[in-house]
């Protein structure tokens, strides 16, 4: 449904997307990563024929956002990073004008617009003016536009960003939902976010893929170590660290810092603890030997996946190292 | 041609919700009202509607960036430009549709400045011909002026840029028999050929009028020349042009 070709863009002399090339295929959900300044809005932009690219071709449903823009624009729904909206009318007013322009007649409008309000859950808001939405159900305005002409594609560019972390999740399960149905191209550089929703993850960093998987995959591929979380009861973390330190698959390991420190006293008995240990073997059982022979009581040994944001900062720090 | 409707119906009805188009019709009618009492009140004056033009094309420099100035500067701003410019709509059609609102609305106000036709009437026997004339005119010429202030909005995301830089054309071509009467020759003769049309001295209540050698004197006077309709209406066109051109522009930035 996307595809990209080579494509690089410029702004001016300044390279903002170098070379790039990737296929969203029919019905997939596609993650677009990156940090501040990758080149995720610029990508989006070509592609929703908001801006040419410099060179390189992309396609949209076959045609060429280039010599065929206007037949793109038809095939698409965009919900830019900023959720461009008329503050001075009401949610239906501004829909039913965002139908209107996007080439439906009055009667398809009148039609699909109930369903879209309701499919985003904007029902008692529909007269409200747009102006005095919260951010959430602003987004959820932005969402319904991009959908209300039931596109086949779908680009959203950040469609979580600032927003609180209930309306957060509400908005992800709406993604997830059209998902179902559209094929998705969203960026994101909020990472778990990326994982939830999506089962391809392209990871764009200075202006260049710099990797293209599932994310699981991308997790496995990556992984120099197996992480494993611990809970042992009787145990002095030093005590503890030391004895694990000591055995030889072990890399490292350390207090789980990712509880608060109320939660860590009130596990005290059952002190959490992260391990690193090499790959392939059997790091868990040595450990859990170990826990065993010292006398504490092992209360929790779960392998974890290794996060987006460690897969990233490694994509990232790979790219820096390799210059 | 239905994408063009349909933006016009969406401005006309900000339009109408918003108080900016109310203030501007009151001065508009306070403007030209006074003009006209002014230009009637003389025992000796005659029963036309040259005071009332004056007033109108000398207003219309300011009016008409003002009745622009949101058009294009608030999508810029408001970010909605990106969603017009990623629908299935050409940049001409935004760019009229966006024109057409706002002719309509100048129209209306020139509608509702005309309960004076009838005064004259009743108390004079008036000439028909140029008042039609002059009518005529005044729509081309606002057009002209409207063309001018959305190129204006169309350069900035500021409205007061619009505003400012749209009066500033406009004045530019209204100025401009002062340069070209200081200057001699093929010059001076092409720079008087741009003359707008109002005159700076219409404040100078004995000498009503518009500018002597601009394209709206013919009108006043209730002749209707081709040159003056192709002037307003080339100075239209090449604006919309010009802010397609720029509309255009934006998506290479
Ligand atoms: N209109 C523009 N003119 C000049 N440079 C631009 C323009 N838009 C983006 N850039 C530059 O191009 C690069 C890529 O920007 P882009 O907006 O695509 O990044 P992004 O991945 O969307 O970042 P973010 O997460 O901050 O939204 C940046 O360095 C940015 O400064
Ligand atoms: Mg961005």
């Amino acid at each position: 449904m996307i595809k990209i070709e080579h494509m690089s863009k410029s702004y001016g002399p300044y390279p903002a997307v170098i070379d790039i090339s990737f296929e969203v295929l029919k019905g997939e959900i596609v993650g677009f990563l990156g940090p501040n300044g990758a080149g995720k809005t610029t990508t989006m932009r070509v592609v929703t024929g908001f801006t040419p690219p410099t060179s390189g071709d992309v396609t949209v449903s076959g045609y060429d956002v280039v010599s065929h823009s206007l037949d793109v624009r038809r095939h698409i729904g965009y919900l830019p990073e900023t959720v461009p909206l008329y503050v001075d009318m009401t949610v239906t007013d501004y829909l039913r004008y965002m139908g209107e322009i996007r080439g439906m007649n009055r009667n398809w409008v009148k039609e699909r617009l109930p369903k879209v309000i309701d499919m985003v859950r904007l029902g008692e808001y529909r007269n409200t003016l747009v102006g005095r939405l919260s951010k959430g159900y602003r987004q959820r305005t932005g969402i319904a536009q991009a959908i209300l002409h039931e596109p086949d594609v779908l680009v959203m560019d950040e469609p979580t960003i600032g927003i609180d972390p209930i309306q957060v999740v509400e908005t992800r399960e709406l993604i997830s939902d059209l998902g179902q149905e559209h094929t998705m191209l969203l960026s994101s550089h909020i990472l778990p976010e990326v994982s939830a929703i999506c089962k391809r993850v392209l990871v764009i960093n200075d202006g260049r893929i710099v990797a293209d998987d599932q994310p699981e995959a991308l997790s496995a591929k990556l992984q120099h170590a197996e992480r494993i979380e611990i809970s042992v009861r009787g145990a002095e973390a030093p005590a503890f660290i030391n004895a694990i330190r000591g055995l030889s698959v072990v890399i490292d390991a350390r207090s789980d810092q990712r509880v608060s420190v109320v939660q860590r006293a009130a596990r005290e008995k059952f002190a959490p603890f992260i391990v690193d240990a090499r790959p392939n073997v059997q790091a868990a059982e040595k450990i859990a030997r170990t826990v065993i022979d010292n006398g504490w009581g092992l209360t929790n040994l779960t392998p974890l996946p290794m996060t987006l944001e460690e897969i990233f900062l490694e994509l990232t720090t790979e790219e820096d190292l390799g210059e | 041609m239905r994408f063009i409707t349909v933006i016009a119906a969406k401005e006309i009805r900000t339009y109408f919700s918003s108080p900016m188009a109310y203030v501007v019709s009151a001065a508009f009618l306070a403007i030209t009202g006074f003009f006209f009492v002014a230009s009637v009140s003389d025992a000796f004056a005659e029963a036309s509607i040259r005071g009332y033009l004056a007033g109108a094309v000398f207003f219309m420099i300011f009016m008409s960036p003002a009745l622009t100035m949101r058009l294009i500067a608030e999508e810029q701003k408001l970010g909605t430009l990106e969603l017009l410019l990623t629908s299935p709509l050409r940049e001409f059609e935004i760019v009229v549709g966006k024109f057409l609102a706002a002719f309509v609305m100048i129209l209306l106000m020139i509608v509702l400045s005309l309960y004076f036709v009838i005064v004259l009437f009743v108390y004079g026997d008036p000439d028909i011909g140029p008042l039609l004339s002059g009518l005529l005119g005044l729509a081309l010429y606002a057009g002209a002026t409207l063309a001018v202030g959305l190129f204006a909005s169309s350069l900035s995301s500021n409205q007061i840029v619009g505003l400012v830089v749209g009066s500033g054309i406009l004045t530019a071509l209204t100025i401009i028999d002062f340069v070209s009467a200081r200057l001699t020759g093929l010059v001076s003769q092409i720079l008087d050929g741009f003359q707008l049309g109002a005159s700076f001295s219409v404040f100078d209540l004995d000498s009503f009028g518009v500018a002597e050698g601009g394209h709206f004197a013919d009108f006043a006077k209730g002749v209707i020349s081709v040159t003056d309709i192709a002037y307003y209406l080339s100075l239209t066109a090449v604006f919309l042009l010009l802010t397609v051109l720029v509309l255009e522009a934006r998506r290479w930035r």
